[in-house]
């Protein structure tokens, strides 16, 4: 408001001439925009370019830095997580999409053909989504106790032997997949749902005739015309999955034996464990050069295909 | 509603007999399973004896199996949490608390502090809530309607950031808190850690741009004739009328915040500043079972109420989040 008003006091005596006039928008306009360029410079900007350059930096933040050159990308490649934690990353990644994406285009294909307690059914399967997550991390935790917790409790129901979930280098990283998978999959599923309701009926009408059972009507119609949101969803959801912190972090400490390691678990251990916040850094941006290499597919997707 | 017409003609394809179809009429007229719109499954493939089985077999297995999968754990969590340590590790486990106590919740408000994190975390997400909305929708406007030049680069740069996943550039956002260049601020364990990180939020602007530019300029003409500041047109005619994307932008933002858990990770390390999740994460290892169970269901209390009442919103918001461009 009071942006406004000091061009024009300035120039409101005169008729303002075009240049004038121009001007003066140009000040309003970005008086209304400085908050947000502060906002996004500080917060956004500034880091994306900090994060190239520290990457190829030594800093301790009494000396000036100096540059390293790859000396940051060789320490990270010979830290013995490294491999482990990008093949963690990977798997985690795929396990994660084989139950968080191929579960929740089903879950939505079965609600939309329900005509009866949807409003419950799509309000049950979000009500983990608005849960905190390190809530959800923290039950599950208690879930996965091997003495006590909910899972062995159910499987000694069915006289099945108990697991040892997450202390167990074979099943941890499964289990942080099954936690994952419950706290996210609500957001995909209602997604996809809204996606079916604009399906046009007349293309079902038009498949039966033709004589396609409901499994072809699913193949050839529901799919092609869901083609384009599956895509996104499925790129969103690799650079989404392949962040990965909060599961590790709270259960298992990157552990048993470094088999849950996530790149940027090893990325938060290097900045704030190890004190090599350089090291982090050049992590950092292996990550981020993969996950633009993702992004960069998803903005080309939407955008040739939504405008 | 043209599969209405067309049903009739259909009923030859459809694996319905003839007999079976007398014996129906003859029985009292069932409620019709309602398929005014139509889905995968036929219409009247659903509405036959058969279809209806099946259907209702369906229904009961979601049904059941949701409420399984997401309600149960939920249960378990709420009547967990007033157990005690010995009925918690009791084998096998009991389906109902012996006795109904709120002691554990009592015991975890106190342990924990959680009246201190609940309203660290409040502060938190309505400070930002303010800020985003301030910041935001003046930014928006401008780039809208204002048109400034370069606008559109500012637009793409502010878009940029949504290419950037945000854990890849926390180390970096960490040094500015930490120090923020030009003003040699220390934001660590302050509010403004949160709320000018929350701000700079580039899926808000789109969104409110897009919204903004639907908006009719005629509309605006007429108030700028009447000489209104660009200032006072915002105000009184382009927020009035952006009441359902303010909406959707500001329960995004509120529970972005509440639920974070990584970004207050690093910014808030002081206990007594801490948000809801880093205090119960950080104090999780120390507490009894059921103690720690009673934490987490006093945190997710606030984001569930939100939902309850909310919802539309915030399925409005999933969907622009979704269907973008």
């Amino acid at each position: 408001m009071t942006t406004a008003s000091i061009p024009a006091a300035g120039g409101g005596r005169r008729q303002p001439t075009k240049l004038g006039r121009a001007v003066r928008r140009n000040v309003t306009a970005y008086g209304f925009l400085c908050g947000a360029l502060i906002c996004f410079a500080f917060f956004s900007w500034y880091p994306m370019v900090r994060e190239v350059i520290l990457s190829f930096q030594k800093t301790n933040f009494v000396d000036p830095p100096t540059w390293v050159g790859l000396d940051n990308f060789r320490t990270v490649v010979s830290d013995p997580a490294f491999g482990p934690a990008w093949v963690n990353t990977a798997l985690f990644t795929v396990l994660a999409l084989l139950c968080g994406y191929g579960i929740p285009f089903v879950t939505a294909i079965v609600l939309n053909e329900l005509r009866h307690a949807r409003a419950y059914l799509r309000f049950v399967v979000y009500l983990p989504v608005m849960l905190p997550p390190a809530v959800s991390v923290l039950l599950f935790q208690w879930f996965y106790n091997p003495d006590y917790g909910l899972f062995n409790q159910v499987l000694d129901l069915f006289h099945l032997p108990g697991l040892q979930w997450l202390n167990s280098t074979s099943t941890a990283l499964i289990s942080l997949v099954i936690v994952s998978t419950w706290m996210n999959m609500g957001s995909g599923t209602l997604i996809y749902l809204a996606a079916l309701q604009t399906i046009p009926s007349e293309l079902y009408e038009a498949a039966e005739l033709d004589g396609a059972g409901l499994f072809k009507r699913i193949w050839h119609v529901t799919i092609p015309q869901t083609k384009l949101i599956l895509l996104v969803m499925l790129l969103l959801q690799i650079v989404a999955t392949m962040q990965v912190f909060i599961e590790p972090y709270l259960l298992t400490g990157g552990g048993p034996e470094n088999a849950t390691v996530s790149v940027v678990y090893l990325m938060y251990q290097y900045a704030f464990n190890f004190g090599n916040l350089n090291a982090g850094n050049a992590l950092g941006l292996m990550l981020m050069i993969v996950l633009m290499v993702f992004s960069a597919i998803y903005l080309r997707v939407s955008r040739d295909n939504t405008v | 509603m043209s599969n209405i017409t067309v049903m009739p003609d259909r009923s030859a394809g459809t694996p319905a007999t003839p007999a079976g179809r007398e014996r129906r009429r003859q029985r009292r007229p069932r409620k019709p399973i309602n398929t005014q719109f139509r889905t995968a499954v036929s219409p009247h493939q659903l509405n036959t004896t058969r279809g209806r089985i099946i259907y209702w077999i369906v229904l009961v297995i979601v049904v059941v199996s949701f409420t399984a999968a997401f309600v149960f754990p939920l249960y378990w969590m709420v009547t967990g949490a007033m157990k005690s340590t010995e009925e918690l590790n009791a084998i096998p486990p009991t389906f109902l608390p012996s006795h109904f106590s709120l002691d554990g919740y009592l015991e975890a408000w106190d342990l924990l502090g959680l009246g201190t994190l609940l309203g660290n975390t409040a502060l938190y997400a309505g400070g930002a809530w303010l800020l985003t909305l301030a910041v935001d929708v003046s930014a928006a406007y401008a780039l809208s309607k204002l048109r400034p030049a370069l606008g559109k680069v500012v637009l793409a740069l502010m878009l940029s950031t949504l290419m950037i996943p945000p854990m890849v550039i926390m180390l970096p956002a960490y040094l500015t808190v930490k120090e923020v260049p030009i003003f040699g601020w220390n934001l660590l364990n302050t509010p403004w850690a949160i709320w000018l990180p929350a701000a700079a939020n580039g899926f808000n602007v789109f969104l409110l741009k897009r919204f903004f530019d639907s908006i009719p300029r005629e509309l605006l003409e007429a108030a700028e004739i009447d000489g209104a500041s660009p200032g006072r047109i915002l105000w009184s005619v382009v927020i009035p009328i952006s009441r359902p994307i303010l909406g959707v932008v500001s329960i995004l933002t509120v529970v972005n915040v509440w639920r974070d858990f990584v970004w207050p990770l690093l910014v808030l390390p002081d206990s007594d500043k801490m948000s809801v999740s880093i205090g119960i994460a950080s104090l999780s290892s120390q507490m009894p079972q059921n103690v720690l169970v009673a934490s987490l269901v006093i945190a997710s209390i606030p984001t569930i109420v939100v939902f309850f009442l909310f919802q539309r919103h915030i399925m409005a918001g999933l969907t622009a989040g979704s269907l973008k461009g």
